[in-house]
């Protein structure tokens, strides 16, 4: 079900719990799908031992597809027309995320959203905005 | 990401999906998505990073016999550190990644085979506290479909830090 223009005003909100927990699991999971094998996010060893973190860390890009299922699931499948982030910091194995979409505009059948999603400390892991087409 | 070839099929289209944990049926079963609005199953919104499988380059994985990879093994890295190399924070190699920004003229649907050209962007530098010098650098992927159109541009930017970065 795709957004109407008349039903969205700007400061409007839409949120998910995007995960709960997130386990080392679902990091190997994305590693494979997307073929990226950086062992920072896999690999313990390397990434205690040479790279100097306290454990593997997932991908800003699953961070990323994560939030893009709740936006996929706010302004329908195949609506965004554009979508950008900044990692502002590390999501690690056991994080709770939640994302948020808020209307920032309507204009000429495109609404455009700032996006945030935090984790269960509400530390921002991540910021930016997309935009869809709306009836 | 650079691929000549990059074909989108279904099965990794469920699979990126299930990775991303994203249970919407529009990505893996053809007779619900028959009936939604795109009217066959499309990709989610991050898939072209998925690219990557197909970029006969990408140095993010592991070549046949591993050699050179810079995962653990016998030693926690494959790579023996040069001398005076610097701290090389952020990943042996790899990187963070500090931005990504995707505009879709079109969806991706399986039968898609793309074409990914990827040119060097700006470059630029900048202190952190929780990192120290941190520089950064931009590309600008162009995705383009079987009939030379362009599906997406992705602009994605990377960022070397100087230490690891506080958390």
């Amino acid at each position: 079900m795709a957004l109407k223009a008349s039903d969205l005003n700007v400061g409007d909100t839409y949120s998910e719990n995007l995960v709960e927990d997130l386990k080392r699991t679902q990091i190997v999971q994305y590693a494979g799908a997307s073929g990226d094998y950086n062992p920072l996010h896999t690999d313990e060893i390397f990434t205690t031992k040479v790279a100097g973190y306290p454990t593997v860390f997932a991908h800003g890009m699953l961070t990323m597809g994560m939030t893009g299922a709740m936006l996929t699931n706010y302004v329908g499948d195949g609506r965004l027309t554009k979508y950008g982030v900044r990692f502002t910091n590390q999501v690690w194995p056991g994080d709770s995320l939640t994302g948020t979409a808020t209307v920032e505009s309507v204009e000429d059948g495109i609404a455009r959203f700032t996006v945030e999603t935090k984790n269960q400390d509400g530390t921002t892991v991540l910021s930016g905005y997309a935009e869809a087409r709306v009836d | 990401m650079a691929a000549d070839k990059f074909p989108v099929e279904a099965s990794h289209i469920m699979m990126f999906a299930r990775s991303v944990g994203d249970d919407n049926k529009i990505y893996y079963d053809e007779d619900y998505a028959k009936g939604t609005e795109p009217g066959s199953i499309i990709a989610p919104p991050t898939f072209a990073q998925a690219s990557a499988q197909f970029d006969p380059n990408y140095f993010l994985r592991p070549k046949p016999g591993g050699d050179g990879w810079f995962g653990s093994g016998k030693e926690p890295t494959g790579v023996k550190k040069e001398a005076g190399s610097g701290g090389g924070g952020g990943g042996g190699g790899g990187g963070l990644h500090a931005e990504q920004h995707f505009v879709y003229h079109r969806h991706l649907k399986p039968g898609d085979v793309l074409t990914a050209e990827t040119k060097p962007g700006k470059t630029w530098e900048k202190e952190s506290k929780r990192a120290g010098k941190l520089m950064f650098s931009e590309s600008v992927t162009e995705y383009r479909d079987q009939n030379g159109e362009l599906v997406i541009t992705a602009t994605g930017v990377g960022v070397r830090t100087e230490r690891p970065v506080d958390s």
